[in-house]
């Protein structure tokens, strides 16, 4: 039973965050890099106010999965990095904390672009 | 046959793809949320196998990227992205979508041109914006000594 409710408000506050992005999608003509810029910032100025880690500690990868999550991410470590390393921090902690996603993105696309074939466009 | 501007508006609406917002959302709603789900799952395995939190996060992150590239170089992620439309965008399985995606189409133009440029066309601006704005958060805490 408390798995379930964990797994159920994964997926609301997941797919609450994903429909905002379809409602950007739908009512303005914002396109998706545009969306994906939106949705980082948004996570860095949410994590800065605080307002996302309760977020997280209620929902878990519903939060952490979208890229708010990465923003908040970013936010997250530029505080640890100012608290060790004082202003070089500022300019170093967001970019190693999101070090593991934006390596695995670099190293995994690179690969599979190297491997795979383009295919048809539908 | 003679059309008016009216006709041809509605052939235009039938003719594009349905983004019937009654459909769109509830789809990005549920495919987003599954995602979601799949990255806690994931997630409850890493902490279960003994991963610390914060390690088993970014491992699950590391591991839902390298699904989605998977899932790209095979045709399968555009495939549920037309269904999925935001639900496949926002998570972060979105952000490996959209930079392997151009990479694989752009390789005819080479490997730096084509695939090394290509990789960075969406995930430049949102490294580029996500940097910037920790930038800014990290010199407001510093200066106001909010850390």
């Amino acid at each position: 039973m408390e798995i379930f409710l964990e797994y159920l408000k994964t997926f609301l506050v997941g797919g609450a965050i994903c429909a905002v992005g379809q409602v950007l999608i739908d009512y303005t003509k914002l396109t998706p890099a545009r969306i994906l810029v939106i949705f980082v910032v948004a996570g860095v100025v949410l994590g800065g106010l605080g307002l996302y880690q309760p977020l997280i500690d209620f929902a878990g990868a519903g939060a952490t999965v979208p890229l708010t999550g990465f923003g908040a991410l970013i936010a997250k470590g530029t505080m640890a990095a100012v608290r060790t390393d004082g202003l070089i921090g500022a300019i170093s902690g967001g970019i190693c904390a999101a070090g593991a996603g934006i390596g695995a993105a670099i190293i995994f696309g690179l690969i599979v672009a190297l491997i795979f074939k383009p295919g048809d466009k539908m | 046959m003679k059309l008016t501007p009216k006709d041809y508006q509605g052939m235009a609406d039938k003719a594009a793809p349905s983004t019937k917002s009654y459909i769109t959302i509830p789809s990005a709603f549920v495919i987003g949320g599954a995602i979601c789900m799949l990255g806690q799952a994931i997630q409850t395995l890493y902490i279960t196998m003994g991963l610390e939190r914060d390690i088993a996060s970014s491992s699950t992150s590391v591991t839902l990227i390298l699904l989605s590239a998977l899932l790209t170089g095979l045709q399968v992620y555009d495939k549920i992205a037309r269904y999925g439309g935001a639900g496949t965008l926002v998570p972060i399985t979105g952000f490996a979508n959209a930079m392997v995606s151009p990479a694989l189409e752009f390789k005819s133009e080479g490997l730096v041109l084509g695939l090394g440029v290509k990789l960075f066309t969406i995930a430049g601006p949102v490294i580029v914006y996500g940097t910037a704005a920790g930038f800014v958060y990290g010199l407001i805490i510093f200066f106001f000594r909010l850390y």
